[in-house]
């Protein structure tokens, strides 16, 4: 970067433009006894004291790598990561890469993309991905964008599943403040247990998208064909929120005639960390392409006619459309996109499908097992893929701290976001859960319920 | 450059056909864009159109560019086949590219062709 030095001539014209004298007239507002306060700072450590010192905090940290078993979910599941990930994300042309503007100089980041997108179309069965969005939430707030933007904003209401994730319909929320967009569909009192299609009550001729969850919040699985075709009939588009792991199992969304598909991509590859970061991913179909935002990586041919890839449909982004584009978003998660690249390519479609397969049984045997417990059992009925609403009859913040004491970190707390799933927990099971973990789950909430 | 003599020029570098009630972009316009790969018509048969108003999106290669109304009148038809072929906007602008034609049309500040002409040469310096 330039450095841009500041001559005395430079900052005196600056001082008279303002109407001060002296540097020391311009910071005269600051009291002085504010100006250069003692901040009553501990001694200056050595860089092996610092390194203990912080050392010391970590370890106060309890992690899901040996410290805890995990049954936590809701939009971010503990997943086995290969640690050839790791290896390549660290190698510098990928870990230092910035925007790849300049095709002759970034073939190597362009092409990572391609392949992520590639993946990507291929999980969800749609035509087109982009190259990603920074998390699950904006990426289905960005569907929201292209629906309103593909009907040029005459249609100005958005149906949203009561069992989309909660976060996600607040994000959708705040992303579209000052659009006058109606957002219909999932007030507190919605009923959680009947069918999808009942939102088509919501759905008018003012419709431009309905966005349901895949498997929803709670994991049930719906097949949504029938829904997307009911929507569809009133003119409508429909952005299908799923797991990318559920897709190595299930019917795609694009099987299901989904004009959107969107998703958090943590489940490939990424650790849950504090929460984030992680990567939103987000496929189309092709006749959409030009309203959707973010980064789009092409394959052609150079002028000796070798394959190569560049950023293509460039105009459609807001640094050359401005104000008429359809989202502000110009970029996209690089590095973690290209983690779940990695993952999916080391997995293959079979590990994938294996990785999905355990998730469900034991998911499947956790649940059974819990449902036995006198005074618990499953809030819903539905087929479910790798989480499940369980009754546990007394404030879930009470049998989490009991849980914690036994090294579990128990489910999600559902009751702060849906009333009337006071005392319920949301319970996450992946291949990271051994039998042994689960049955020890089983335990403890057995005595949880004698208490 | 072609600059039919028939037909009315804006500024912003669309043409209006007098006879028919037909818009679109020029030549030059095109010229300008280079390589067209994307065009959306902003307004559907029986709307209300107002000279200098928004009528489509172009999307070019490497630029981004809307097109105004070189008339205001009632849409009477709008080019339905072009936002497949929006490649015809640089090979036949005049013609097989019109975008939308108007009822009544009438136009705002609009130049005959020998005015746009000069007008397009003064740009090029």
């Amino acid at each position: 970067m330039t450095y841009i030095p500041i001559s005395p001539k430079e900052r005196d014209a600056m001082l008279s433009t303002i109407g001060v004298k002296s540097l020391d007239d311009l910071f005269d507002a600051i009291p002085a006894k504010h100006r250069f306060p003692k901040l009553d700072l501990p001694k200056a450590l050595t860089e092996m004291e610092a390194y203990q010192e912080l050392s010391d905090i970590a370890q106060a940290n309890e992690n899901v790598r040996g410290d805890l078993i995990s049954f936590l979910g809701a939009g971010m599941y503990n997943h086995y990561i290969p640690s050839v990930i790791d290896h390549m994300l660290r190698r510098g042309e990928f870990y230092t890469a910035y925007t790849p503007y300049q095709p002759e100089i970034s073939q190597g980041t362009l092409q990572a993309i391609f392949e992520y997108q590639s993946l990507m179309t291929a999980l969800t069965g749609m035509d087109v991905s982009n190259a990603s969005h920074y998390d699950g939430a904006t990426a289905t707030a960005e569907a929201v964008n292209l629906a309103y933007a593909q009907f040029r904003g005459k249609r100005k209401k958005v149906v949203v599943s009561p069992t989309l994730h909660p976060q996600y319909r607040a994000v959708i929320r705040t992303y579209t403040q000052g659009m006058e967009l109606e957002v219909a569909g999932d007030d507190g009192n919605a009923d959680l247990d009947t069918s999808p299609n009942e939102l088509m009550n919501f759905v008018d001729d003012n419709t431009s998208l309905v966005v349901v969850q895949y498997p929803d919040f709670f994991g049930r699985i719906y097949d949504y064909t029938k829904l997307i075709e009911a929507v569809h009939a009133k003119g409508a588009l429909v952005c299908v929120v799923a797991n990318p792991t559920a897709l190595a199992m299930y019917k795609t969304p694009g099987d299901m005639s989904a004009d959107i598909v969107v998703g958090d991509g943590q489940p490939l590859g990424i650790p849950m960390w504090y929460g984030g970061p992680s990567f939103g991913f987000f496929t189309t179909r092709k006749n959409f392409v030009h309203k959707m935002a973010g980064r789009l990586v092409g394959e052609t041919v150079d002028n000796r006619g070798q394959r190569s890839y560049v950023l293509t449909l460039t105009a459609r982004e807001q640094h050359i459309k401005r104000e008429r584009a359809t989202s502000n978003i110009c970029t996209n998660q690089g590095l973690l996109a290209l983690a779940s690249a990695i993952y999916l390519s080391v997995l293959g479609k079979t590990g994938l499908q294996q990785v999905a397969n355990l998730c469900y049984q034991k998911a499947h045997y956790a649940a059974q097992e819990l449902s036995k417990i006198e005074g618990m059992g499953l809030c819903f009925t539905e087929p479910f893929f790798h989480e499940f609403a369980l009754c546990v009859n007394r404030p879930v913040e009470e049998v989490n701290a009991h849980l914690l004491e036994h090294g579990i970190l128990g489910g999600y707390d559902l009751g702060q976001d849906y009333p009337a799933l006071k005392n319920h927990m949301l319970i996450a099971v992946t291949e990271m859960n051994s039998k042994e973990d689960i049955d020890a789950l089983v335990e403890v909430l057995s005595e949880v319920s004698h208490d | 450059m072609n600059t039919p003599a028939n037909l009315k020029y804006t500024k912003s570098d669309e043409w209006y056909d007098p006879a028919t009630g037909a818009m679109g972009i020029t030549d030059y316009a095109q010229s300008q864009l280079s390589d067209i790969v994307f065009v959306e018509l902003l307004v559907d048969e029986g709307d209300t159109v107002e000279a200098g108003k928004p009528i489509a999106s172009v999307e070019s290669v490497k630029a981004s560019a809307e097109i105004y109304a070189s008339a205001s009148g009632k849409v009477s038809a709008v080019n339905k086949g072009l936002s497949d072929k929006p490649e015809t906007l640089n090979s036949d602008p005049f013609g097989e590219a019109w975008m939308i034609k108007v009822e009544g049309g009438s136009t705002g500040d609009v130049m005959d062709s020998a005015a746009y002409e000069k007008y397009c040469e003064e740009r090029a310096h």
